[in-house]
């Protein structure tokens, strides 16, 4: 079973929400569509789920064509946000309600129901309803709906988000699990970074109704196709900077300068902006071949095992904010002047559009 | 928990003579009407249970009690099913829900009395619109003030235009509280529409249509003011409702003592009734 899209696209009051997107999403691994809200994965899900009518283009499984399939009759599971359950109904029914409608012979529903209930421990409270649960519960039986239900595609819009970080964290670890070797395509939205990194899988990077990149996790973590993607999995907050390429030698502001290696090195001569991880930017020079910066310390976090400093580039006349992230604890004073190492090595180079190119 | 002392009692106090002035007192000189014979000059003498008895056993009150369990049964039946079909059928959004709301409420803000007139002269066979055009348009022997049949039609259709707004305007304010996910779950559950609508639609309506069918069964038991305006009661007794025939032994023929048993026995009819009726409608949220 593979989930495709083809050139889809959405139009909302006369302007294009979802540009022409597609995507070829398969079973086996968590398909996380990571955007910020109203960057269009619900949307995109609505489209695949044919709860919204498309503007164009066309959904496939496994490669038939069921653009204008009901959503009835697509064999699918939706888990929302919101914890949807039946309010009248006991958690059993509500497990039971997709295999009822599909008129299942009685024991095998049975079967099934308990099942789902015992992989998402819902069995205790198989005769209470949705109110007399808590909210864990609730999104558990939605969860098992999905499950028992073995339907092609299961989507999960933001399933943990309005859970508690435990009950999110405990889910979160599950989930993955839960839907392994079921073979259906499971399709998650989200808004965290941090939570498409912890599922593994593929990643659908989206921004402004468009998918921006898609791939498995590590590498759009490794290797960013572009600004927004190399923003988008870092913690702190990725640094950016403004440099001029001359030569096989780049500038930084006025008197930082180090000579490009690589794929950088054979770039047109030109204005670049380079993105680089805090923890490529360090307050001691550890290594041979790093690039010393003068900032001024504006911000100090200690944890337990790690320093980090937001210290401005204003000494190399840039006005942007750096973050430092290193091991131990390194003694900061807020306003002085610090030097600070960074890895040249580690930096993506992007072109005035936002694409990557070194 | 002792009780520390009996204020709280004068809190009670205005509600409760309120409500001795409003309900009590007046349903007080029922019972002693209903228990006693009077003539002029306020002489009474004790009759005991005679009148209840009377009442319960003359053919007028059976009569009286089928025809208005009968109205009320049409009623309910027309009105809550079409009530509930015109809410289903209204737009959720957009430019023509508040249009349709006020449409939908201009019938109940209409004055009883006003609708009886209306719909009398409405009716009338030579100069009503509607009358006049289905005996002289389309050739059907209507005539309401002659023909039982066509005075039950007549009310029956006047009470359902009237009416049925209240459970329409009820249904959807049930409907609209549906949140879109519902709808969405039941597509992906595979769900007909008439699933969505008995598992999802109706258990949200149960509780505005509890309350629907509770208003319209008390307002359609104790009817008078629109048949009275309508038809009298009449033509002969057919359409002499409940209340009609005891404002007609009360006020025509001036009997008071059985009169006020009559409105004892209405009373405690319509108590009954709206008991089991609610009872009934709230059984499976008790347990």
């Amino acid at each position: 079973m593979a989930l495709e899209l083809r050139s889809v696209t959405k139009r909302v009051g006369g302007v294009l929400h979802i540009k022409e997107t597609s995507l070829t999403l398969e079973p086996g691994q968590f398909n996380v569509l990571l955007g910020a809200t109203g960057s269009g994965k619900t949307s995109l899900i609505k489209m695949m789920a044919g709860l919204d009518p498309m503007a164009s283009g066309a959904v496939l499984m496994d490669g038939e064509d069921v653009t204008r399939l009901s959503t009835q009759k697509r064999n699918i599971s939706l888990v929302h946000q919101f914890f949807i359950n039946y309010p009248h109904m006991t958690v059993y029914d509500n497990i039971a309600s997709p295999l009822k409608v599909a008129g299942m012979a009685k024991s095998e529903l049975d079967d099934r129901v308990q099942e789902a209930a015992q992989i998402l421990q819902l069995t205790p409270m198989l005769h209470r309803r949705p109110h007399e649960l808590s909210g864990g519960q609730q999104q558990r039986t939605a969860l098992a709906r999905a499950i028992a239900k073995e339907s092609r595609a299961v989507f999960l819009d933001e399933p943990l988000a309005n859970l508690d970080y435990k009950l999110r964290e405990e889910l979160r670890d599950q989930l993955p699990e839960l839907f392994a070797g079921r073979g259906a395509v499971v399709v998650y939205a989200t808004s965290e970074p941090e939570e498409a990194l912890l599922l593994g899988g593929k990643t659908a990077l989206m921004r402004d109704g468009r998918v921006t990149q898609f791939g498995p996790t590590a590498d759009i973590y490794r290797n960013p196709e572009n600004v927004e993607a190399a923003r988008v999995f870092s913690d702190p907050p990725i640094n950016t900077a403004t440099i001029t390429k001359q030569g096989s030698e780049a500038r930084l502001g006025a008197d930082v300068r180090w000579t490009l290696e690589g794929a950088a090195a054979g770039l047109q001569d030109g204005t670049y902006t380079i993105a680089i991880r805090p923890h490529h930017v360090v307050p001691v020079a550890e290594a041979a071949g790093l690039v010393k910066l003068n900032g001024r310390v504006q911000v100090t976090e200690l944890s337990g095992s790690e320093s980090s400093a937001h210290f401005d580039l204003a000494a190399s006349g840039q006005e942007t904010y750096w973050v430092s992230l290193s091991h131990g604890v390194h003694p900061y004073e807020v306003g002085e002047l610090h030097d600070f190492y960074m890895d040249p090595r580690a930096a993506y180079v992007f072109a005035p559009d936002g694409s990557r190119v070194a | 928990m002792k009780t520390e002392n009996q204020k709280a009692w004068f809190f009670v106090l205005p509600v409760l003579l309120l409500v001795a002035f409003n309900a009590l007192i007046p349903m007080m000189t029922v019972v002693n009407y209903s228990v006693q014979e009077t003539f002029g000059d306020n002489v009474f003498f004790w009759q005991g249970l005679d009148w209840f008895e009377q009442i319960l056993r003359s053919d007028r009150f059976h009569a009286a009690l089928g025809r208005q369990f009968l109205f009320t049964f049409l009623i309910l039946i027309i009105e809550v099913p079409l009530g509930i079909a015109i809410a289903l059928s209204m737009p959720r959004q957009g430019f023509w829900v508040p249009v349709c709301l006020v449409l939908m409420a201009l019938p109940m803000l209409i004055p009883w009395n006003v609708v009886g007139a209306m719909w009398n002269i409405f009716t009338l066979p030579d100069i009503g619109l509607l009358g006049y055009f289905l005996n002289h348009t389309l050739g059907i022997n209507y005539d309401m003030t002659q023909d039982p049949i066509a005075a039950w039609v007549t009310i029956v259709t006047m009470d359902v235009w009237h009416w049925t707004s209240l459970v329409v305007l009820l249904s959807y304010a049930g409907l609209v509280s549906i949140p879109d996910a519902y709808y969405q779950a039941a597509k992906i559950d595979g769900a007909s529409n008439w699933s969505v609508f008995r598992y999802i639609q109706l258990p949200k309506m149960k509780t505005v249509l509890t309350i629907a069918i509770l208003l319209r069964f008390m307002d359609s038991f104790n009817i008078y003011t629109e048949p009275f305006v309508l038809t009298g009661g009449g033509p002969g007794n057919s359409t002499t409702l409940l209340s009609i025939d005891l404002v007609k032994i009360a006020l025509g023929q001036f009997d008071l003592g059985p009169a006020a048993a009559m409105s004892l026995i209405y009373f405690a009819i319509t108590l009954l009734v709206s008991w089991l009726f609610y009872t009934l409608m709230t059984k499976d949220d008790q347990n």
